[in-house]
């Protein structure tokens, strides 16, 4: 690891004056679990850290009067999968936590940190290779010929195809989650699904917080519970401590074998985490059954490019979808 | 920049100046002599790492020290009570639940905070709760044996 020196601010006002200046170079730490890595590969040198975890940020979580789901940013994992409000009211959450990572990563990860993990594109994490647009602008894209069997199919860009790789980030997104962003200016909320990049030509810029700016804290609208039936599902190369090949998250309000109304985004094929809309239309309406399922989760992999080893995604996206379509609507 | 850590390690107060940068799994290791816990993939992917914060299993090698001042450390050579070995600890060397032993430490921490919480766990709560943890040699099998052995001598005693 390059030596950096690290600021334990009291309060979030001085962790942002830190977070905001230029210089030195300034990088923000909570759980570390994604941190450290990418300190210890030397993908990130900064000079300095600065440690917003529980005690800076906030790390309560409220399940509001109004119906509303409050997560601190500095929530832990563990401590959002475990809690009893989120299990029973927003299931598909606690689903798409213990889907991701390990105990041990679970006891120490953020929320606002898992939204800002770094993708695991092998090729970004390996200093060695010198093509990584998102490590080092315009130097170009070695996975675009290369080992892309992970890499994503949609909202890539001919400067990256890089996934994101949260679980929880594709049931957030799919349930209208929105973030509190703090910065010197103030507080702003930003839509989930507004808040990652594509990479354009631009794929170093991931988000849309600015210099200093954080993530303060994730709420879930009461509305999006209306989606009872719910399920979170994963496919990967192992059962355990993988990231996604294909995962979705379904959401879905049935009335008398019918959906009233849809919630589904996907994991491992787009740059950021993917909501369906068209998937969504087409189940809007719809009976509770395999040929409804099926028609709408084709829509699914509509505009998808693939490249090279990822081409599988394909067909696995629109199984998947069905799979988990299946076990959350049942058949009519 | 070096900083003066105050850790408590498996009841102990223990003062070590240490690079900030440093893991908590190199302080322990090298600044504290804990050899114990063991040295693996460095990247959060392996659980070989594994000690107890509060009695919870987290990765030492993604942790800094400083972030954890005042908190409980568990380390393996923490485990045993008055030289007598931990019942996971026996029920491991007897069914043979480690063969080259690297992933051992890591494992049977892991496998205390399980029954601390959970005392008589299904088998697949004791694979969902050491999912983190790779070994290379066992298979598995002896090691999922032994904490429910251990589980169950445990409920006996009680």
């Amino acid at each position: 690891m390059h030596p950096f020196t690290l600021e334990r601010p009291r309060d979030v006002a001085t962790a942002m004056m830190l977070g905001a200046r230029g210089a030195p170079a300034t990088e923000y730490i909570a759980g570390g679990t994604d941190m450290l890595p990418l300190l210890k590969d030397e993908v990130l040198r900064p000079e300095r850290l600065v440690a917003v975890g529980a005690g800076v940020l906030d790390d309560r979580i409220e399940l509001g009067r109004d119906g509303t789901l409050r997560i601190g940013a500095a929530a832990r994992m563990t401590d959002v999968a475990d809690h009893e409000g989120v299990g029973e009211t927003f299931p598909l959450i606690a689903q798409a936590l213990l889907a991701g990572a390990s105990p041990q990563v679970r006891n120490m990860a953020t929320l606002g940190g898992n939204l800002l993990q770094r993708t695991r594109c092998g090729y970004f994490r390996d200093v060695g290779v010198v093509a990584c647009n998102k490590r080092r602008p315009g130097s170009g894209c070695a996975a675009m010929d290369g080992d892309n069997r992970m890499h994503a199919v949609l909202g890539g860009s001919d400067q990256c195809i890089a996934t994101h790789a949260s679980d929880v980030a594709v049931a957030l997104v799919a349930l209208d989650a929105r973030l509190r962003l703090r910065s010197l200016d103030g507080e702003r909320i930003v839509a989930l699904e507004a808040f990652h990049r594509v990479p354009g030509d631009a794929p170093q810029v991931e988000t849309v917080l600015a210099p200093g700016e954080l993530i303060a804290a994730i709420e879930v609208p009461a509305g999006a519970a209306l989606a009872r039936r719910s399920h979170y599902l994963k496919v990967r190369d192992r059962v355990s401590f993988e990231f996604a090949l294909v995962s979705a998250a379904v959401a879905l309000d049935v009335e008398d074998g019918r959906i009233r109304m849809a919630r589904v985004a996907m994991g491992g094929v787009g740059t950021k985490p993917w909501r369906m809309p068209r998937v969504e239309q087409a189940l809007a309406g719809a009976r509770c059954d395999g040929t409804a399922y099926r028609a709408a989760a084709e829509r699914a992999t509509d505009g998808a490019v693939p490249r090279g080893r990822n081409g599988f995604k394909l067909d696995l996206m629109v199984r998947t979808l069905v799979r988990a379509l299946e076990i959350a609507g049942g058949q009519a | 920049m070096k900083v003066r850590l105050a850790l408590t390690v498996n009841g102990e107060s223990r003062e070590v100046l240490a690079p900030v940068h440093k893991t908590l799994l190199e302080v322990l290791r090298e600044d504290l002599g804990l050899t114990g816990t063991k040295h693996g993939c460095e990247l959060g992917e392996c659980g070989t790492c594994t000690v107890l914060v509060d009695g919870e299993p987290v990765l030492s090698c993604l942790a800094l020290p400083v972030a954890i001042e005042g908190r409980a450390i568990t380390t393996i050579e923490g485990m045993a009570e008055g030289g007598e070995l931990h019942p996971l600890q026996q029920a491991f060397a007897e069914l043979g639940a480690a063969q080259c032993g690297y992933c051992t430490p890591g494992i049977l921490l892991t496998a205390q905070a399980l029954l601390d919480e959970t005392p008589t766990p299904t088998r697949d709560e004791i694979k969902e709760a050491l999912a983190g943890n790779l070994c290379r040699c066992t298979g598995y099998t002896k090691i999922l044996d032994a904490v429910e052995l251990a589980s169950m001598r445990m409920g006996a005693r009680k």
